[in-house]
């Protein structure tokens, strides 16, 4: 009774369907495999003491990862701080001038190189034109190289979001008589808020996992030190070192550096996410 | 034709790089009338709307000859401050396009642009603007709600309100009502009749009995030329071309 070319098509949906969904099992698996490990060996290690105490030495036990939080927190702070306004501002700025300056071109085009540039690449630069100079490694030469990895990620996300905004929008406020300062930073800017913000968060979860740029900047400091000018510990880091080192409460103190940047970054995306969706449910 | 001009369109050229959209277009826009501009899709009528605030030149490649006086200047020549003609020229557009603020900012934005109101004389500002749009009653207990929760008709008289509120001398109209139902549409048009009284009105529109209905005078546009310009009674009733006869009862095309 069925009709064939029908026929057909429904078989066709249903493979397309299985293929879809295998596809997606496969991903999810790995998914689910990395993140049941990271808990199973990462939570053994949760303790108060990972973070009161710094890392320990060689040979002692126990241990915490203090100096390596607050050095992640310092970093990462420090270069939202700096990565916030520039990589707004650039994004803005393309979005305006993007299709008639070729200055704006040229801006787009590095920023979707260092969008793909490795991140190990960035810390020899800045090693090469920082470390290298003032002779040490430094809490700012880390955040100075994070940095640099998150300015990219928040341009872009800015950029693409004023695109999103209706030109008519645009029109309406020049209509108005507003200088075109005011509608790219009080109409346009502001209609995207909630997707410039989650391009931020996104950009704080990037940075918060990086370890290349932070090995040769850096670098790491075994004692709790808030001075910016000196080495500073961080977890990325610090998880490289020991989860590789021959001591138990070492490869411990890993794990639980892991687990706590892996669920930091999922908290960072749900709230990004649920941000996001509040703003375009509205 | 008797009135005083608020805008006087000479020999008025528009090219889209090498397109040209309108074609040596003449026509007076009277002071205080509501004038109506119709025509097939494409035929230069939002062009030529979008020349007399000069939004055309936020597109390079755009561009405008011939002349358009208001008040005794020509506001196609470089002098002209765009921002400053824009605010005496407004403009509504055939989508509702209400700022991403409060219904209050949304009136609020444009005024301070060129005006240092205190509080008092900004709740004054905002209130008289949403009552001349007709949107008073319906949102005087929601001005702090944010523009984009209002129904379709009431942000699009929001945007009149915000048009209305910076005092310009004329307002633009782009096909003010395609998106609307026929109830915001009845509203809206009712608010041109009232608007008129004191500001020059333009507007663009595929609706015939919209044309006819509110307008007083009207230009019957095809492929960037003006084909009639008159009296709408007289367009509607006893047009002088046949083009524009054509167009009207419908056997066009």
């Amino acid at each position: 009774m069925m009709n064939p070319v029908y026929r057909r098509r429904l078989w066709v949906h249903r493979i397309g369907i299985a293929l879809s969904v295998f596809a997606m099992a496969i991903g999810l698996f790995f998914l689910a495999w990395i993140l049941f490990t990271l808990l199973v060996r990462g939570f053994g290690a949760l303790s108060f003491a990972l973070f009161t105490e710094t890392t320990p030495a060689p040979g002692s036990e126990g241990g915490g990862l203090a100096n390596a939080i607050v050095g992640s927190l310092l970093m990462v702070g420090f270069a939202t701080l700096i990565s916030t306004p520039v990589g707004i501002l650039a994004g803005v700025y393309l979005a305006e001038y993007g299709e008639e300056s070729w200055l704006a071109q040229i801006t787009r085009f590095v920023t979707d190189i260092m969008l793909s540039a490795p991140s190990i690449v960035i810390g020899l630069f800045v090693y090469a034109i920082y470390v290298a100079n003032v002779q040490h490694f430094s809490g700012w030469a880390g955040t100075f190289a994070i940095s640099l990895i998150a300015v990219p990620v928040v341009v872009r996300t800015t950029d693409n979001m004023l695109k999103l905004v209706p030109n008519s929008l645009r029109e309406a406020a020049f209509a108005l008589g507003a200088p075109r300062w005011k509608v790219a930073t009080m109409v346009r800017l502001r209609a995207v808020k909630a997707g410039v913000v989650t391009g931020v968060l996104l950009a704080i979860a990037r940075i918060s996992g990086e370890t290349a740029p932070l090995l040769f900047t850096a670098l790491n400091n075994q004692f709790f030190s808030t001075d910016m000018n000196a080495p500073m510990a961080n977890l990325p880091v610090v998880i490289f070192q020991f989860a590789m080192s021959p001591y138990d409460n070492w490869r411990s103190l890993a794990w639980g550096g892991a687990l706590l940047i892996t669920f930091s970054v999922l908290l960072l995306n749900i709230l990004s996410r649920t941000l996001f969706r509040q703003k375009v449910s509205s | 034709m008797t009135g005083k001009a608020t805008l006087e369109i000479n020999n008025l050229n528009f090219f889209y790089g090498n397109f040209q959209g309108l074609k040596n277009v003449s026509l007076n826009i009277y002071e205080k009338k509501v004038t109506a501009f119709i025509g097939p899709s494409g035929c230069g009528k939002s062009t030529l709307l979008r020349t007399l605030n000069r939004m055309y030149d936020l597109y390079p490649g755009q561009r405008a000859e011939g002349k358009i006086v208001y008040n005794g200047r020509n506001i196609l020549e470089p002098g002209q401050d765009v921002n400053v003609l824009r605010a005496k020229v407004g403009m509504v557009f055939q989508k509702p396009t209400p700022f991403p603020m409060s219904v209050y900012d949304n009136i609020a934005f444009g005024v301070r642009l060129y005006e240092n109101l205190s509080r008092g004389e900004m709740d004054e500002r905002v209130e008289w603007a949403l009552k001349k749009a007709a949107l008073w009653g319906e949102v005087k207990d929601k001005l702090q709600k944010s523009g984009l929760s209002l129904s379709g008709g009431q942000q699009q008289r929001l945007c009149i309100a915000r048009s209305v509120a910076v005092k310009p001398d004329v307002l633009l109209l782009d096909e003010p009502t395609s998106a609307l139902d026929p109830i915001s549409t009845a509203k809206i048009e009712e608010l041109i009749a009232e608007l008129k009284e004191d500001y020059t009105i333009t507007i663009v529109t595929h609706n015939m009995q919209q044309a006819a209905r509110c307008s007083d005078y009207t230009a019957y546009m095809y492929l960037g030329e003006l084909v009639e310009f008159g009296e709408t009674d007289q367009i509607f009733m006893n047009p002088g071309k046949k083009e524009t006869q054509d167009y009207i009862t419908g056997r066009f095309g």
